[in-house]
């Protein structure tokens, strides 16, 4: 058992493929982790209240809302943002996607929904545009470029369908 | 957010010690709903209780041949278990109508259950609310009052239940299991959210210190006929302004049992066993199905802003009715309306 009085703890992350050792408070979101400690400011601070999905992150491969899971509860946890998508370099399929299909306009939206749309493709659920569109409902984009984001994660998921 | 203790614990009694010791306490699980709350000073526990450690997390068969949903399973993780895909979808197709991917990844069953309203004077802390603060009045009666109650309200409060789980459990007569301060105990499920009357801050029957550990389905195959049905402000993640879940068992073309339950109309997911006992023994038939939702919605009361709900609620009823006689249930993704 671990107590905590106004003292931080130890966690340990594994951001993007790199150990993080960090002491937090235990009110700090890993939201405000990535972004204020480890000044990882990919993932964006929408609403803060799990209701637009600008900061969805991969935590052991799975999109949650990073606004809000106390970090102190992810102890030993591989987390994944939109800085760690990327290869050698090259983009990834979904970020390319994205530029090619124009699928934004301000860009706040993108990381969360990005992240959001890698999940999405590893779960398997979503096949139609229909169900690219209720999968990723849980991203809002205030400018509306939703038409763009369904064609873009469409392409990505139809080429996989080719080469697998 | 005020600031709290953090305890973290390993084993369930750990987490009943802590949570009797402490003044306010508070189990933390996926945090979706409570950390929400804090954030906004809604929720102010003295001790956050950390049980993610606990070994809550499995869903696996009973010796009776029911299904036991672990406290700690995420949302996300029920609805796509094979063992709930093949004999409960009711349950399935009512967990994917609620929340988002996201969220659903991170929240428990055991939260879910545990959630509270999204009445918008419970969240507004500058108005007054007799769940958040009782005493202080109620800021919905006579205000915006279109995601409010039809059923079951008081004078002292009209929020409903926000749980789209909840309504499907609620038609498959689950059982919640929990542990406390004075040992184990099972609550049929129709019992444990309450109606507000004159103690709205109260959500549910647990006594203080009690922890969910698990939510029970009944043994039985309950896939022929069944059908989930989501009416809201926007096609997706939103909150249901009605739902209906409808279980039946049809037995040579005639009903030989159903289960109706609302959502988004009362304080608890609505059941009304009188009304479900009209489709005993009857032929599946539109004319009955409409009794059927007037029955199930006998008594209804409107707020004015709310009043569409009552017909609102009757039409869905019967047509849930139909999806399920028919075996046609309706999709989640498909969102036109059979």
């Amino acid at each position: 058992m671990t107590t905590s009085t106004p003292f931080t703890l130890p966690v340990t992350l594994h951001v993007n493929g790199f150990p993080r050792e960090v002491q937090v408070e235990p009110w700090v979101t890993l939201l405000d982790l990535l972004r204020e400690q480890l000044r990882l400011t990919g993932a964006k601070k929408g609403c803060d209240h799990g209701q637009c999905g600008a900061c969805t992150v991969l935590v052991d491969g799975k999109r949650i809302n990073s606004c809000l899971k106390l970090a102190v509860t992810l102890d030993g946890a591989q987390v994944t943002t939109i800085e760690g998508l990327g290869k050698d370099g090259a983009l990834d399929p979904l970020q390319q996607a994205f530029i090619e299909r124009d699928a934004f306009q301000c860009g706040y939206c993108t990381p969360g929904q990005i992240c959001s749309a890698k999940a999405l493709l590893a779960e398997g659920n979503a096949k139609t545009r229909e169900e690219v569109r209720e999968w990723m409902s849980g991203n809002l984009c205030r400018c509306g470029a939703y038409t763009n984001i369904t064609d873009a994660v469409m392409d990505v998921l139809q080429s996989q369908g080719e080469t697998r | 957010m005020k600031r709290f203790e953090f305890s973290r614990v390993d084993s369930a009694a750990d987490a009943l010690r802590m949570a009797t010791a402490t003044g306010s306490s508070r189990f933390l699980a996926g945090g979706t709903n409570l950390v929400d709350l804090m954030k906004d000073d809604i929720e102010r526990p003295a001790m956050v209780i950390d049980i993610n450690r606990l070994p809550l997390g499995a869903i696996e068969e009973t010796a009776d041949g029911g299904l036991r949903l672990g406290a700690l399973a995420t949302n996300a993780d029920t609805a796509r278990h094979p063992l709930v895909t093949s004999r409960y979808p009711l349950l399935a197709a009512a967990i994917l109508n609620g929340a988002s991917p996201q969220l659903r990844n991170a929240a428990t069953n055991g939260g879910n259950i545990n959630q509270r309203t999204r009445c918008y004077y419970f969240y507004d802390t500058a108005a007054p609310c007799n769940k958040r603060e009782p005493g202080s009045g109620c800021g919905a009666i006579g205000g915006l009052t279109r995601i409010h109650a039809i059923l079951g309200a008081s004078e002292q409060c009209i929020a409903t239940h926000p749980s789209d789980m909840c309504v499907a459990l609620a038609a498959l007569d689950a059982q919640v299991r929990v542990s406390g301060p004075e040992g184990d105990r099972t609550i049929a499920f129709s019992d444990y959210h309450r109606l507000p009357g004159d103690q709205p801050h109260r959500d549910n029957t647990l006594a203080r210190g009690e922890l969910v550990t698990a939510i029970d389905l009944p043994p039985g195959d309950f896939s022929a006929h069944y059908s989930y049905l989501k009416l809201r402000d926007r096609l997706s993640y939103a909150f249901a302004l009605v739902s209906v879940a409808a279980q039946l068992r049809l037995e040579g073309g005639l009903i030989a049992d159903a289960r109706i339950a609302l959502g988004g109309v009362a304080h608890k997911p609505w059941r009304v066993p009188e009304a479900e006992a009209l489709l005993n023994g009857a032929a599946p038939s539109d004319a009955l199905f409409r009794q059927v939702a007037e029955r199930v919605t006998a008594g209804a009361v409107g707020q004015g802003a709310n009043d569409f709900k009552i017909e609102l609620a009757r039409r869905a009823i019967a047509r849930t009715l139909r999806q399920a006689a028919a075996g046609k249930p309706q999709s989640h993704t498909d969102k036109r309306i059979a």
